[in-house]
């Protein structure tokens, strides 16, 4: 049986709307598990996909439509997101070096880290990205992560 | 994301509060390297940050590298534990120079 969703969001590809989308994303994941470092996971994974399809997707076009969805699929947190841009190379998403010093590239490590399954699919008719995550409902932390995490 | 720069023993502290992310992180580049750019030794104060992402990171590991080849003294101070667990997960823990508070007189 399908799983109702528990989150459909859509919004643009702008940085200032990401705050809104942590916290939306904040309550939509205390719903399922309370423990504030699986929660804190799943903002910062999910802000992180955020961040790269703003950035490299739309790459800075923030008239951009980014669509959120997610959803229980049996012991998972299933997370889709889904976006409009032209289709993105998905053999060049690779996370940097953590020994390369340097800004940037850390969103991919974050995300991979931080969920259990990730993987990306150009959408059927030539435009268009989707992320598919999903993290195991009350998993071992897989990070540091802690404490206040927004707002 | 609220920030404020002050002086204190010959650092210039920028400290930053609030979150720290995409939509914040041009500003916060430019408060950083405008100060690690001027030579200026710069603590970046990050108490009450509440959240931190993969670009405020990035705007910390720039002035870091600025820093670096300026010759200029660069650290975080007082880290709150949302951004010491993403330094973490980045493994750019061990990387900066941590204060719990201002060290002695920066001296050229």
């Amino acid at each position: 049986m399908t799983q109702p969703l528990l989150l459909d969001l859509r919004f643009k590809a702008d940085p200032a709307w990401l705050g809104t989308v942590r916290e939306r994303v904040r309550s939509t994941a205390m719903g399922l598990v309370h423990d504030a470092r699986w929660v804190a996971d799943v903002v910062l994974a999910v802000n992180e996909a955020c961040v790269n399809v703003i950035q490299h997707a739309y790459q800075g076009n923030a008239t951009g439509e980014i669509v959120l969805r997610m959803k229980q699929a049996g012991v998972f947190l299933e997370i889709a997101l889904l976006d409009f841009a032209p289709p993105v190379a998905i053999e060049e998403i690779q996370p940097r070096a953590l020994e390369d010093i340097r800004p940037g590239g850390l969103g991919t490590h974050f995300i991979r880290t931080l969920m259990d399954r990730c993987e990306y699919a150009n959408l059927a008719g030539g435009t268009g990205n989707l992320l598919r995550m999903q993290k195991r409902l009350c998993a071992p932390p897989t990070s540091t992560l802690v404490g206040n995490t927004g707002n | 994301m609220q920030h404020e720069t002050t002086q204190q023993d010959g650092f210039v502290v920028v400290s930053l509060s609030g979150e720290v992310d995409l939509s914040a992180a041009p500003e916060v580049r430019r408060l950083i390297l405008e100060q690690v750019t001027a030579g200026a030794a710069t603590l970046v104060k990050l108490a009450g940050v509440t959240y931190i992402d993969s670009s405020g990171i990035a705007c910390l590991v720039e002035g870091h590298q600025a820093a670096k080849r300026k010759g200029s003294r660069f650290g975080l101070l007082q880290i709150s534990e949302p951004v010491l667990s993403v330094l973490a997960l980045a493994r750019l823990d061990k990387v900066f120079a941590l204060y719990n508070a201002v060290p002695g007189p920066a001296g050229g």
